[in-house]
């Protein structure tokens, strides 16, 4: 296959998408009476700069948040808990830091490290149920992100400052806050200095996913079980290692914004990063630089949502409508794409083949 | 030569149908005498007291049709994870309809719009081969947005309405049996073990039972009737079980696989309406609050099985209830069940001869009677989590005797058969 | 018994010219075949001869590109399975179409309530059959519970109980034993003596010399011969079935030495329930060594190389490669060491369908160069280099290593595997039905490719199903059956009868307990 119609064929389905979400989004401000010309007026205006730098915070947050669904997704594992294990992970950070044992930067450091393995070890307990006890992990981690919930609650109200209506961890000391970044000179917003985590976090998942073994091991489970085990891939340690590492990944989502702009894991901390997660991974097909776009767009999206009330009086929940439908149909626009890719394939090889030599007459019993 | 290998038939398969209906209700009815003890023990009397009852009736029903929806669904091997979005589409439609046209348009237009995100799901899982979980999760989504979106546009400029609820909606019939429930109530005031407890539940039965609840309940005898009675339940469960099997014998999978799917949206929406209509007053944005979640969660606590799943959604429903009468009592007397059952639990192991089992369900209840012993009140948020904790570790203990139909949540595609 | 003569001479059954393509495949072309009614018609070939796409074609799972069916003197179109069964014709399959959770009643009424319901009145009808042909099945037991050949007769029943008269068997031996295959012809004559016509699809002979009236023999995708079994010999079939153009495999001299390779001693592996799948399994490879299998399907073969390779984990026994006991080790320990494996299934074993030809390369040589270095990090250019060499070397006919697997013929696929597993100095090579589903080119390429592992001083495992591949490579030859290794012959002096009646247990008279059925 010629090397523009393999790039064709892999911009075929989220062009599809994004037409389908866009007529879908259409149809519906159309139905209910809505300024469709506003609409898209607004959503495809020139963003401010103070809100490229908010895209940018969110993409990093949400980047971060799809890599970690997306280690699962890789070995056909569906972690859908990465909501419940960056919460409980931020709120473990946030307490930690908060409590400043440490000095300085040596209390960052061991905050990341504790949200980390906080999240790692929620995801665990999904993992280890599902090798040991053969839980299905989709059904636990559901399970898990709701008592994560709770006892997130109880623990802030234990370890909290009450101030008014909200409860907060203590505030984290400023000498272990982390600093911005300044893109724009007229933008009172600033790039958080954890969101740069999200690069190295992309660069570290290529590297594992095409470079190492575990990677390999991670995506021959995900491809063909059968064959992993047959090729001497411990399925079990596996599942378990990769919920670790998802679960990891997911522990970073909470902290850009809180140790560079909240200072503190509350009440309000900002919840569903992953469950829309999930959404941008499949948008990005579970592939680092894919994720990559699909956390842009989806932040994109998003902060052009803010917008669409105070210009076009629209409702900004329609996005979250095209989000949802921009996932479903490019997952069904990708499978129709790789349906028809294996055909082009094989009738590519029979064809060349037969050049060579005369059309192999039988091959095997189809099945 | 032929006779050599037939084999006594052996007659055993419908006793033990049988003896799991026994089973059933011997379960329930131990469970509800030992919660009566517990009752008398504790002074708790709001354990059994007719209005818990009622909220728990409640809060057990949209679980429930969750459940049942997932039942529906998985039994023909589509695994529905989109019920959640399905439900929120039934508050939504709940909401819509019930104000502009009444009860009845209220309860069809939730059903129908669970039925709409249903036919989404099945386009995406049945017609196109997507992964089941992926496909649910993006009607999640999709749900939520629709949801919000249209609550905005619909209900904002209505009297009593705003941005995220409708203005309070029309109640369907409730049914009220004076005669029964009044003297019921007088004997539930005594405090008697046991007959006090039973008379709640008569009065519950009784007193303002809504006629949705009931229709719901009926539709569980329906479901098994349906499923396990008729030539298209059969069917239906063929296509969960060896879709290629029942293909090869001319069965149209597809179609099967499609109508389960929307029953399934059709159940999950009337959950929607039961919630926005029964359970509260109208339809607010986010009220479904995972509920869709918790009736796949029930549903497998119940085995894939219609009686199973009510317990587990009746267990979810008490546990939500319970915290709104007289809380922090009724929520630490519940220690004290606990505890009790986990020593029932290790009797019967013991009488099983699984002494580790045993030894450890003792060792928990002493835990539990331990912390009921020493403790007054119950944090709020551990009652929130009991049900789900309950449910992992029903799975996590039982996941070897739960029995999910063979093909569930496989992606078939046709012509497959052979 | 009641349609004698003049059924005979009806035709139940006429195909014409039948032909069917798949991308890149032709899987029949100008296939004619007659069949008349009340007879039992073998249809034998080699596997990919297209034996199962034509009956698949018969009974409306796929349709013809070309061609005509006629059923009864009619010509019919038959685009679904329904089709197939209104006309009389039903398919008993290989891989039975059974659900296991439904019961024996639930799965013989599926598609077929408005006969009898579902209830009592489907109960009686069912018992009927069953007592009518000696089938003993209990209409309210779950599936799950039963053997495999009780398993066969709920589906023959299923098929009864739809009224067919015309039943298609689709190699209906292969995963019975020897007693079982003896009450599965005595039903089939009692169908067949009862009116009915039955469609034998198999290819092993003496079966068919047993049990049929007419042969076809089909080769390539089409209809060679015709022909009655009082006139041909088992030889004749044979060579009408693989054509004079296939390359017999043939021993060289003998290059066994006294070095052990592999070394096995009491061996035993228990199913999930507790049942004993091998038992007390002992033998010796040597270095240029080739240790042949035989048996029939299903008698632990997979379970032996499975357990061999660490995928599954005996209850006792030890396994010594070369000087190491690796009785613990993981699979991918055993690997390392180097065991080279071509797995039975090599769609769902050997690779991932859907990763290009390069990727493939690593699979199963994750610890070892090229495609791996120390410290777990992959060598692509490693693994591309050497995939060219593989492809090169082993005549794998792919347009690239970039290609995907799931795009190359199943000789090609298989080629390449066989490449892949010689590479890295192996000192087993473990081939399980190394040639089965492959066209005869390919064929003819495996086999050079593990004598040439023998000259190499392999130990060579060889399990296979067919006979004459076994005869024609081995050294030895070990026998299979019910999870016991029952003899040892010479190759050089045994005719495949002898091994016939070893892999059947007719000459051991010992244990012959009728397995998981009774």
């Amino acid at each position: 296959m010629s090397l523009a119609r393999r790039i064709l064929l892999a911009l075929a389905a989220p062009v599809l998408a994004f037409v389908v979400a866009g007529a879908v989004a259409s149809l519906v401000l159309l139905i209910s009476g809505d300024d469709v010309g506003g609409f898209w007026s607004v959503m495809f205006s020139m963003p401010r700069h103070r809100n490229i730098v908010s895209i940018l915070n969110t993409t990093a947050v949400l980047y971060l948040s799809g890599v970690a669904a997306a280690i699962g997704f890789r070995m056909n594992l569906f972690n859908i808990g990465v909501e419940g294990q960056y919460r409980l992970a931020a709120f473990a950070a946030g307490a930690f830091a908060g409590a400043a044992w440490l000095p300085g930067w040596l209390n960052t450091i061991a905050a990341i490290v504790v949200a980390m393995v906080v999240g790692a070890l929620w995801a665990a307990v999904a993992g280890l149920l599902r090798v040991t006890r053969g839980v299905s992990e989709v059904i636990s981690t559901i399970m898990l992100n709701a008592i994560a919930g709770s006892l997130v609650t109880y623990l802030l109200a234990k370890v909290a400052l009450t101030t008014g209506n909200s409860r907060n961890t203590r505030p984290i000391p400023e000498g272990s806050r982390v600093g911005t970044v300044k893109l724009f000179s007229d933008s009172p917003t600033e790039v958080y200095g954890l969101s740069l985590v999200a690069i190295v976090v992309g660069v570290g998942f290529w590297v594992l996913l095409n470079r190492t073994r575990f990677g390999f091991d991670l995506r021959a489970s995900g491809a063909s079980e059968s064959a992993a085990v047959a090729s001497g891939v411990d399925v079990r340690k596996m599942v378990v290692a990769a919920m670790l590492l998802s679960g990891a990944v997911a522990g970073l989502v909470g902290l850009p914004s809180m140790f560079s702009d909240s200072y503190s894991y509350g009440s309000a901390f900002q919840t569903g990063l992953g469950f829309t997660g999930i959404a941008v991974a499949l948008l990005g097909r579970n592939n680092p630089v894919g994720i990559a776009f699909g956390a842009l767009i989806f932040a994109f999206l998003s902060e052009q949502a803010t917008l669409l009330n105070i210009l076009a009086g629209v409702s900004p929940d329609i996005v979250d409508v095209t989000q949802g439908v921009i996932v479903l149909a490019v997952v069904v626009a990708y499978e129709i794409v790789r349906r028809y890719r294996v055909r082009l394939e094989q009738a590519q090889v029979a064809g060349e083949l037969a050049g060579q030599r005369r059309t192999p007459l039988l091959t095997e019993e189809r099945n | 030569m032929s006779t050599a290998v037939t084999a006594p038939p052996p007659v055993e398969a419908p006793a033990e149908r049988r003896s799991r209906g026994l089973r059933f209700g011997l379960y329930l009815a131990g469970g509800f005498v030992v919660l009566c003890l517990v009752r008398v023990i504790t002074g708790a009397d709001e354990l059994t007291s007719s209005g818990t009852l009622a909220v728990t009736l409640t809060a057990t029903m949209p679980i429930a049709m969750a459940g049942l929806g997932g039942l529906w669904s998985e039994r023909a091997g589509v695994v529905n994870i989109g019920l959640e979005g399905m439900m929120i589409m039934g508050t939504l439609g709940a909401g819509y309809f019930g104000f502009h046209y009444g009860v009845i348009a209220g309860i069809v237009g939730a059903v129908l719009l669970g039925v709409a995100g249903a036919g989404l799901h099945a386009l995406a899982t049945v017609v196109f081969g997507i992964d089941h979980i992926v496909s649910g999760v993006a009607i999640n989504i999709i749900a939520l947005g629709v949801s919000g979106f249209l609550a905005e546009a619909w209900f904002s400029d209505l009297e009593g309405g705003g941005p995220t609820q409708s203005p309070p909606l029309p109640t369907p019939f409730e049914i009220n049996i004076d005669a029964i429930s009044g003297p019921a109530n007088t004997l539930e005031g005594k405090h008697w073990f046991l007959i006090s407890d039973l008379a709640s539940v008569v009065e519950m039965f009784t007193k303002n039972l809504s006629s949705l609840v009931v229709f719901a309940l009926a539709l569980f005898f329906v479901t098994q009737w349906v499923l396990w009675r008729t030539r298209f339940g059969l069917r239906l469960r063929s296509c969960g079980e060896a879709p290629a099997a029942a293909e090869s014998l001319g069965i149209n999978v597809y179609r099967y696989k499609i109508i389960a799917v929307l029953i399934s949206g059709g159940l999950a929406g009337l959950g929607g309406a039961l919630l926005s209509m029964v359970s509260s007053s109208g339809f607010q944005v986010g009220q479904t609050n995972n509920r869709g979640y918790i009736g796949l969660a029930a549903m497998i606590f119940g085995n894939w099985r219609p009686s199973g799943l009510f317990m587990g959604s009746a267990l979810f429903g008490y546990t939500q209830a319970l915290p709104f009468r007289q809380g922090t009592v009724s929520v630490h007397a519940l220690l004290l069940l606990v505890a009790l059952l986990l020593v029932a639990i290790g009797v019967v192991q013991l009488l099983r001869k699984r002494r580790v089992q045993a030894i450890g369900a003792f060792a928990f209840g002493v835990l539990f009677l331990l912390w009921y012993l020493v403790t007054d009140i119950v944090p709020r948020d551990f009652t929130t989590m009991a049900p789900y904790i309950t449910t992992l570790l029903v799975l996590a203990l039982a996941s070897q005797r739960l029995r999910m139909p063979a093909a569930d949540g496989q992606v078939y595609r046709k012509g497959s058969a052979g | 018994m009641t349609t004698s003569t003049t059924a005979r001479t009806a035709e139940a059954i006429e195909l014409t010219g039948i032909g069917k393509r798949f991308p890149g495949v032709v899987a029949n072309h100008d296939v004619d075949i007659t069949i008349h009614t009340g007879t039992i018609h073998a249809l034998v070939g080699e596997n990919g001869a297209g034996k199962s796409t034509l009956m698949k074609i018969l009974y409306g799972v796929q349709r013809p590109d070309d061609g005509t069916i006629r059923v009864d003197g009619q010509d019919v179109s038959l685009s679904t399975p329904a089709d197939a069964i209104a006309r009389g014709i039903g398919m008993v399959f290989q891989h039975f179409m059974l659900a296991d959770n439904l019961t024996v009643l639930e799965n013989i009424t599926l598609g077929a309530e408005k006969l009898h319901g579902i209830g009592d009145d489907a109960r009686t009808e069912i018992l009927a059959i069953s007592r009518r042909y000696g089938f003993g099945l209990d209409p309210d037991e779950l599936v799950e519970s039963l053997g495999v050949g009780e398993r066969q007769r709920v589906e023959i029943l299923k098929v009864l109980y739809r009224g067919a008269r015309i039943i298609i068997l689709d190699e209906p031996t292969a995963v019975l034993v020897p007693q079982e295959v003896d009450a599965l012809f005595a039903n089939l004559r009692e169908l067949k003596d009862q009116g009915h016509t039955l469609i034998f699809i198999s290819h092993k002979l003496d079966e068919v010399l047993a049990v049929a009236d007419d042969i076809t023999v089909m080769r390539r995708g089409t209809t060679v011969a015709s022909v009655k079994p009082g006139d041909v010999t088992a030889r004749q079939l044979a060579e009408l079935m693989v054509g004079s153009e296939l390359p017999s495999p043939s021993t060289e001299e003998s290059t066994v030495t006294d070095r052990v390779l592999l070394e096995v001693e009491g061996l035993e592996l228990r199913d999930a329930a507790g049942r004993p799948e091998l038992t007390d399994i002992g033998f010796e490879i040597h270095a240029g060594e080739i240790l042949g299998i035989a048996g029939v399907e299903g008698n632990g073969q997979a379970e032996l190389v499975e357990t061999l390779i660490g995928m599954r984990q005996p209850v006792a026994g030890t396994v010594r490669l070369g000087e190491r006991d690796i009785s613990g080790w993981s699979t991918r320990e055993r690997r390392a060491a180097g065991i080279g494996y071509i797995p039975e299934d090599r769609q769902r074993h050997g690779l991932l369908l859907d990763a290009p030809l390069w990727e493939n390369r690593i699979l199963g040589h994750q610890t070892r160069p090229p495609a791996v270095k120390a410290g777990g990090w992959l060598d692509v250019g490693g693994a591309r280099t050497d995939s060219e060499r593989i492809v090169g070397q082993y005549d794998v006919r792919t347009p690239g290593i970039d290609t995907t697997a799931r795009a190359l013929s199943g000789g090609n696929q298989q080629k390449f595997i066989v490449g892949r597993e010689m590479s890295g100095d192996p000192i087993l090579l473990m081939a399980s039905h190394p040639t089965r589903g492959v066209d005869v080119g390919a064929q003819a390429q495996i086999w050079d490719h593990i004598k040439q592992a023998r000259r190499q001083g392999l130990a060579v495992l060889l399990i296979s199903a067919d006979l004459d591949e076994l005869i024609g490579l081995s050294d030895t030859i070990r026998v299979l059956l019910r999870g016991r290794l029952v003899g040892t012959f010479d190759p050089q002096h045994v005719t495949p009868s002898e091994l016939g009646s070893a892999m059947t247990g007719a000459d051991s008279g010992a244990d012959s307990g009728s397995g998981d059925d009774a």
